[in-house]
């Protein structure tokens, strides 16, 4: 313990006016120029339940990821054996993950086992049976592959809620594929959640009339064409009002990969929203080959697997521009521009949690937060002075400091405020005093067997110093664990309580202890009110 | 002021720590058998899965109308509990499923609310969605973390005093959390990531209170010399006696401010709390030192 008064006077009046200094943000609604050149500006966080927002975790589909990258890889193998002349008739994906080939002759099966092996490594011989030979991805591959995935739709999620304007969103990879998102302050959650979770994977597929849709047999489809409906929502209630069936080539011609920028215009005739698609250099060269080769057809515009609309193909295109219009709002036609810019997903997602707040909420939680911290503040405060007089003061004053000090180590650290983080606060109000009691009454029984004051302080003090770390250092045991499982507002209870924790020694003990000595410098102690 | 003077304190706690043994044990065994009886915890949809919303009408709303609005969406079983007090229109809607598509059971249910009721008196202020892998996931990182902590604690107490202080410590906690996990039991409450978090909080704080008494028992160990173990960890209690009770009046004093003024995400937190305390004070005086003599090494 340092020996001189001023020298500790002077470290808790610094402490104090740096503790002002970093809460000083927080409590003046705005902070003056000269102050950010100087001094710290950041306010202390709240969390998603105390102003409003979106918490959402996430699993990315990484098998449909798996799936569709397996597809393209199968497709370039068939094109290469083609070339190379090898002798397979059937080139297709197995189960997720696998390539079946089906030999033409049994004699092909060393020429393809070969160039599989200098060709693409990272396929795997599984079995052969007869003329079915079956390859499957390398595990090393496979796991590249779902990283990628998860990333890219890292990538993608934070592009499209950059556009959508969100004031500090955090979004985190996190184990088994998920994602974890939060959005603070986002009032309308289907929107976001829509934007976030949309795969927006837009597909251009030529219509084939000569089936009528309604009719049409399983058979008469094969492995070429499918049906997907064109789908009408009411904007008010979301439930399906209409279906329209159009019978597609499977095949899609061009995807939304090869689009430079995506935009609301408005219709000139009535006015309604659609999106005008513009390619890149690329994606141009591609629609303009697409239309060309199919004057008078109708090309199927599809987002999702469903078709938007499907307009005839009235000339060759080759400005790079075509647009997606269907019945949006303009706010669809907004999002919707954004997702096209933002690109698609790489696999669909799921959601596995999600907790929304609304603004409402957040403010009455702040206020019963804040109303049943002052009450409990002032229960204690009275009790102590009630049962410890004067010294019952210099608890509070520790007291009073302690919640100076919790608060502007959240503005410090940049931790975030959340409701069980105020409920972590009163209890500290209630188990800070703790370490005064401890003192207090340690003294009493000291004085007790007639020690004098300033005796009965000093042993006091030391005597129940140890005692204070020891009991003090468990609860932080109790309240780290407590840290690293909990999830989202439990944290911010973890994290005030360990402040709280922690701020209380130091006032509980350093301060007290100072001003009890300041005391006893000026007067020598005959009594203690204790 | 004082209420106990801990110099002139001599009560035989060591002496009948059989008969509270037993108290505990009954107070157990009725949390053990409510569990049972109950079929398990009443989880909420935080460990069990599922979707929660919680709405405010701007009018005076019928619990039975808001029940039939539901009817027409599949959900499983639904619990529809209006708030008490001045905010008498709002509701909290609990339904046993969840949907992992970008439109969830909570749309469905604000649409069919909208439709019922306007949508300009609907105000949807908290929706929670927990999907049932997440819900188990959550319900293992609970019980490790509860694991975790009484681990560290065994070790820090291991070192700082000794294996049978330790291990007293932490019959005392489990028999907190044990307790306060029956109430809940009992009371049929839902068990939540708050309740968990207040568990965790409850140890720490118990055992705070139990490192108080052990502390004075290795004090008086070292001045007392010839005395008595038994008897040393008697005084030890009486002595620590007053700060036990003074310092968990403190405390519950702000949890009860917490329970009436906190408003209900934290009502029930504050509930399991005020619980705990108040257990982990019984238990800091009557079961934590009691054990540690029970391990006493017999002496010839």
């Amino acid at each position: 313990m340092i020996k001189s008064v001023k020298l500790r006077l002077a470290i808790v009046l610094a402490t104090i006016v740096l503790a002002l200094i970093y809460l000083f943000p927080t409590m003046g609604g705005s902070v003056p120029d000269w102050w950010g050149k100087i001094f710290p500006t950041e306010k202390i966080h709240l969390g998603l339940d105390l102003q409003g927002g979106i918490h959402l975790l996430m699993e990315v589909d990484v098998e449909k990821a798996m799936h569709a990258s397996t597809d393209r890889m199968t497709a370039s193998v068939q094109r290469i054996l083609l070339e190379e002349k090898i002798k397979v008739s059937e080139v297709t994906q197995g189960e997720t993950g696998t390539i079946k080939f089906i030999l033409e002759d049994a004699n092909a099966l060393e020429p393809l086992q070969t160039f599989l092996e200098e060709r693409f490594p990272i396929w795997n011989h599984m079995s052969t049976q007869g003329s079915l030979v079956l390859y499957r991805v390398s595990e090393k591959e496979k796991q590249r592959i779902e990283k990628l995935a998860l990333d890219q739709a890292v990538e993608t999620m934070r592009n499209r809620i950059d556009q959508f304007g969100v004031a500090e969103p955090e979004i985190r990879v996190q184990a088994n594929n998920r994602i974890l998102v939060q959005l603070p302050g986002v009032k309308d959650t289907r929107r976001a959640i829509n934007l976030i979770g949309k795969t927006a994977l837009l597909e251009f597929k030529l219509v084939n009339d000569q089936f009528d849709p309604a009719k049409i047999s399983a058979a008469e489809l094969g492995d070429n064409l499918e049906v997907l409906y064109e789908q009408t929502r009411d904007p008010e209630t979301n439930a399906i009002v209409s279906k329209r069936p159009y019978v597609l080539e499977k095949k899609s011609l061009m995807t939304g990969e090869y689009i430079a920028n995506a935009n609301v215009r408005f219709n000139s005739q009535f006015g309604e929203p659609y999106v005008s698609l513009e390619f890149n250099s690329q994606g141009a060269k591609l629609f303009d080959q697409i239309t060309a080769a199919s004057v008078k057809r109708r090309l199927a515009i599809i987002l999702d697997n469903n078709v938007y609309s499907a307009p005839v193909i009235q000339e060759r295109i080759s400005g790079g521009q075509a647009q997606v219009s269907g019945r949006f709002t303009a706010k669809e036609a907004h999002d919707l521009a954004i997702v096209l810019r933002a690109g698609a997903l790489p696999a669909p997602i799921r959601i596995l949690e999600q907790r929304t707040v609304g603004p409402s909420l957040g403010r009455d939680s702040i206020r019963n937060g804040f109303i049943s911290m002052v009450v409990g503040f002032l229960l204690v405060v009275v009790f102590m002075v009630v049962y410890y007089r004067l010294s019952g003061l210099v608890a509070n004053l520790a007291l009073v400091l302690n919640l100076l000090f919790i608060m502007s180590i959240l503005a410090l650290a940049q931790a975030t405020l959340t409701l069980p983080g105020i409920a972590g606060i009163v209890l500290t109000i209630g188990m800070a005093v703790d370490a005064n009691v401890l003192i207090f009454e340690r003294i009493r029984e000291e004085l007790h067997f007639g020690k004098t004051p300033r005796a009965g302080l000093d042993s006091g003090y030391g005597k129940a110093f140890l005692t204070i770390m020891d009991a003090n250092i468990t609860t932080l045991i109790a309240a780290i664990v407590l840290y690293q499982y909990g999830t989202g507002p439990i944290k911010g209870f973890a994290v005030t309580l360990s402040v709280g924790i922690i701020s209380s020694l130091y006032t509980a003990i350093f301060v007290t202890r100072l001003v009890f000595d300041m005391v006893a410098e000026r007067h020598p102690l005959k009594k203690l009110s204790i | 002021m004082q209420f106990l003077n801990s110099n002139k304190m001599s009560v035989d706690f060591i002496g009948k720590r059989r008969l509270f043994m037993m108290i505990s044990a009954i107070a157990i065994l009725i949390g053990i058998a409510s569990l049972v009886v109950r079929g398990g915890l009443n989880y909420g949809i935080d460990f069990a899965g599922g979707t929660m919303v919680q709405v405010r009408f701007a009018k005076a709303v019928k619990s039975d109308s808001v029940r039939q609005a539901l009817a027409g969406i599949d959900m499983g079983s639904a619990s529809i509990q209006q708030f008490e007090g001045d905010a008498a229109h709002e509701f909290l809607i609990r339904v046993e499923k969840s949907k992992s598509g970008l439109v969830g059971l909570s749309d469905e249910i604000k649409m069919v609310l909208d439709r019922d009721f306007g949508a300009e008196n609907v105000d949807i202020r908290r929706v929670e969605m927990v999907g049932p892998k997440v819900g188990k996931d959550l319900r293992r990182q609970g019980m490790l973390a509860i694991l975790y902590a009484l681990i560290g604690i065994l070790i820090y107490v291991t070192v700082r005093f000794e294996l049978r202080f330790a291990l007293g410590a932490i019959v005392a906690l489990a028999h907190d959390v044990m307790i306060t996990v029956g109430v809940f039991a009992l009371l049929d409450k839902e068990f939540s990531l708050p309740i968990l978090a207040a568990l965790l909080a409850i140890v720490g704080y118990s055992l705070n209170d139990t490192i108080v008494v052990y502390d004075r028992i290795r004090e008086n160990m070292k001045g007392g010399g010839k005395a008595n173990f038994v008897n040393i960890v008697n005084t030890s209690i009486n002595q620590t006696l007053s700060r036990t009770i003074l310092t968990s009046l403190t405390t519950v004093l702000v949890l009860i401010s917490l329970f009436v003024l906190g408003g209900g995400v934290i009502h029930d937190f504050a509930f399991a709390m005020i619980v705990g305390v108040m257990v982990g004070t019984y238990s800091s005086i009557f079961i934590a030192s009691p054990v540690v003599i029970s391990m006493q090494p017999k002496k010839k």
